[in-house]
């Protein structure tokens, strides 16, 4: 993954608010993951800018955090949209064609799954099972689930939300 | 002169290893000896062993991929799974503590199907082009390989994506051909306290790589080439001119001079053959000419150069009430990469002498061409063979061109590896070959240059000489031991005449470095001169020299062998300080007036740059 085009738009609020956790955890064992956890909470994601703040305040390398951003699933390094996708690629769904939709999700909002739109409205992801599997194949926009879908039904769906 | 040794900061590094030493009591040393089978026989072995410990002890090998003893001990290649009795699977030799009682298989059928069906599941994953590789002869995969068996076509399927990194100065990044062992990180995050690789990503997309995978060459990488000296197959190497080197010798327009580090002639036999420890000079200056270099001359000469010019700046600051004290040594062009990228504050403690291999170059370029070859130094190709991939970026820095502009002191600079590939690709038979002596006079050189291509020894060459000039008489010994060894971090003190005691420290590796500079920043080090150099042992374990394989690296500690041959040489030669070299006496009297001249100053020093670190 390489830095992410989409511009970084952090406050001097989130930026104070991360330094002060840094310096009040820096000495605890093994503070790192804690922090970053922390960083995505105020950012919403690790984009470099917010990886540098965490490698110069805890004097590590930074290679060091993107090690441990790119190992955990739970560390984002592109921001969520206003509109988070979540196409269901588990086994029912993924029987069922939601491979397509993803595609076609992909195709309309000219991004790549695990990547966001550079307006910030979209961002778009798979996972494994909703536990809705009767209305396969589903997926997710933020809360609301929409099931039984077709690579057709996408361009519809997601003028709901344009 | 009364010699004592202090401890002071030096506890600090002993504090952090005994440190790590507790933690690991339970799988470390212990005199209470249990028993142990392996493979059916009795044994006993000190509780706290690892398999893999106590196997070696009773003479048994199990074969390993991933561990370094000390520095990479993570069981992530899984070649060195063994049986034990009872056990729910497998389990790694190199982590798994012996107990009391166990029963320990390394050849069962289970063990042996295993391990050759997990170098075939490595090799499913490794670019084999071992007909043209650069570790062809010495890979240690292609050796687990061969002794294992296995059939290098049997899974064949997806390959991780990857992209050749050339981006840095020294070295390529080729992870087609990774194994994920993970030694270069850890030789770059301990030995050097860089840290700039890590693994990327996870499960079968992890690549070796750098933050938000920027090529190493923008990254606080010091060019040491630790990586590629831990790397047991073809996945890092350096970037070689060689063929650049070739041309310009059959080039006759061109006046090709070649200068060889101390530290080469200690280890380039071993890549012919010879057991570690051997000395190679003879046939190296045979071999350099039988290349074509029209002069074979010696980095040593430099050496005694860099000790009259540091020496002399040494002596100024500490008879100077204002000057900043440590001084610190500025040979080593990692480790200079190393201060200025984390420690930029510290700079004005570091000697404004170039390295002796720039200094070298310097002065060939304008002393030797003017007064004693008397050419165009535009004509003059300078060529280095050094123990270091760090030379491959200093030869570019700016400030290194004493001749003038487009004049650079060095034009190329190979690895101690680079020219053993060159003498073996043009034929020259290295074991036939005779012994033969530097050409005169940038080939003259004293007992202490020899030693500058170990931790300690640009100290001792720098004391030799220092104290003789401070105390204004001849010392009576030469020998500084106190400042020899193989230790991280060593401090002495010297009492050169009554009111002065000089203290000194020495550092090798940054990682140890930084136990240093840590104390100068908090106002604890009141040495007078410190000597650091970028690698563990300094330049005879330098990132250019041959490779060592994880399994000597294991079982013996090669770089005190190395050393051993330059104290040796040392201690053979007629003239063992600096400033007794006659053809440096000469290059003052004829050229540079007297040490610290201003002419000696625009050829021979230089200034550092402030650097970030990532």
């Amino acid at each position: 993954m390489s830095k992410s085009a989409i511009a970084f738009t952090g406050t001097k609020e989130q930026e104070k608010e991360l330094k002060s956790f840094i310096s009040a955890h820096k000495n605890d064992p093994g503070p790192l993951i804690m922090i970053m956890q922390e960083a995505q909470k105020i950012y919403g994601y690790l984009p470099v800018e917010v990886q540098e703040m965490i490698s110069k305040g805890l004097n590590i390398p930074m290679e060091k955090v993107y090690e441990v951003a790119t190992f955990y699933a739970q560390f984002n390094l592109v921001p969520r949209g206003k509109y988070h996708i979540s196409v269901c690629l588990g086994t029912a769904c993924y029987v069922k064609g939601s491979q397509k939709v993803l595609d076609a999700l992909e195709q309309n909002l000219k991004i790549q799954s695990g990547e966001c739109t550079a307006d910030r409205k979209f961002s778009l992801d798979s996972c494994r099972c909703l536990g809705a599997c009767g209305l396969a194949p589903v997926m997710k926009v933020n809360d609301e689930v929409f099931g039984k879908l077709t690579p057709d039904k996408v361009p519809q769906i997601l003028s709901q939300f344009k | 002169m009364k010699k004592t040794v202090k401890k002071s900061v030096a506890k600090k590094e002993t504090a952090k290893k005994t440190a790590s030493k507790k933690v690991a009591t339970k799988s470390k040393t212990s005199n209470k000896l249990l028993n142990i089978k392996i493979n059916g026989v009795d044994y006993k072995a000190p509780a706290g062993s690892t398999i893999l410990e106590a196997c070696r002890v009773a003479g048994i090998e199990i074969p390993t991929l991933c561990y370094l003893k000390d520095l990479n001990e993570i069981a992530a290649c899984r070649v060195c799974m063994v049986e034990v009795k009872n056990a729910r699977s497998l389990v790694a030799a190199c982590v798994y503590p012996i107990n009391e009682g166990i029963e320990i298989f390394t050849n069962s059928k289970r063990v042996v199907e295993s391990r050759k069906k997990t170098i075939e599941l490595i090799l499913s994953n490794h670019r084999m082009d071992c007909l043209s590789c650069v570790r062809s002869g010495n890979c240690e995969l292609l050796a687990l390989a061969r002794a294992n068996g296995v059939d290098d076509t049997k899974y064949q399927g997806a390959k991780t994506e990857s992209k050749i990194d050339d981006s840095s100065a020294h070295l390529i990044r080729d992870n087609s051909k990774c194994v994920l062992c993970r030694r270069c990180i850890a030789a770059c995050t301990k030995f050097q306290s860089v840290g700039v690789i890590g693994t990327n990503n996870r499960g079968f997309k992890t690549i070796v790589g750098s933050h938000f995978d920027v090529p190493l060459g923008d990254t606080s990488c010091v060019h040491c080439g630790q990586c590629i000296n831990v790397c047991p197959v073809g996945a890092l190497y350096e970037k070689t001119d060689a063929d650049k080197i070739l041309d310009a010798i059959r080039d006759p327009e061109k006046f090709v001079v070649v200068q060889t580090a101390p530290a080469v002639r200690a280890t380039i036999a071993e890549e012919f053959g010879a057991p570690i420890g051997t000395n190679g000079e003879g046939k190296m200056v045979a071999a350099l000419r039988r290349i074509g270099f029209d002069k074979v001359f010696d980095t040593d000469f430099a050496a005694d150069l860099t000790i009259m010019e540091e020496g002399t700046e040494l002596i100024e600051r500490i008879k100077s009430k204002k000057a900043v004290l440590p001084m610190i040594t500025s040979c080593s062009p990692g480790w200079i990469k190393f201060i200025e990228n984390y420690y930029p504050d510290l700079l004005p403690h570091l000697s404004t002498c170039k390295s002796p291999q720039q200094m070298f170059g310097a002065t060939l370029k304008t002393y030797y061409a003017e007064k004693v070859a008397k050419i165009d130094p535009k004509k003059i190709v300078s060529v280095s063979v050094m123990p270091c991939t760090a030379k491959k970026f200093e030869i570019h820095r700016n400030d290194q061109s004493a001749a003038g502009k487009g004049i650079p002191d060095l034009d190329y600079t190979m690895t101690t590896r680079e020219l053993a590939r060159m003498i073996k690709k043009l034929g020259i038979d290295w074991n036939s070959l005779p012994e033969e002596e530097f050409d005169s006079p940038m080939g003259t050189d004293t007992g202490a240059a020899v030693i500058f291509g170990t931790s300690g020894g640009v100290m001792e060459a720098a004391l030799r000489t220092a104290a003789e000039i401070l105390a204004g008489k001849k010392m009576k010994s030469l020998d500084y031991k106190e400042v020899r060894g193989m230790k991280g971090i060593k401090e002495a003190s010297y009492t050169v005449k009554k009111g002065l005691t000089v203290k000194v420290a020495v550092a090798s590796g940054t990682a140890n470095a930084r136990v240093l500079l840590d104390a100068i920043r908090e106002g604890k080090a009141d040495y007078h001169f410190i000597e650091i150099m970028c690698c563990p042992g300094g330049c005879i374990n330098g990132g250019g020299q041959p490779q060592v394989s994880g399994h000597i690296r294991n079982t013996m500690d090669y770089r005190a062998k190395r050393a051993a041959v330059l104290y040796n040489q040392d201690k053979s030669m007629k003239l063992r300080k600096s400033h007794d070299n006659p053809d440096i006496k000469k290059l003052y009297k004829d050229y540079f007036g007297k040490p610290g001249s201003e002419k000696a100053h625009h050829a021979l020093h230089t200034s550092y740059v402030k650097r970030n670190w990532t």
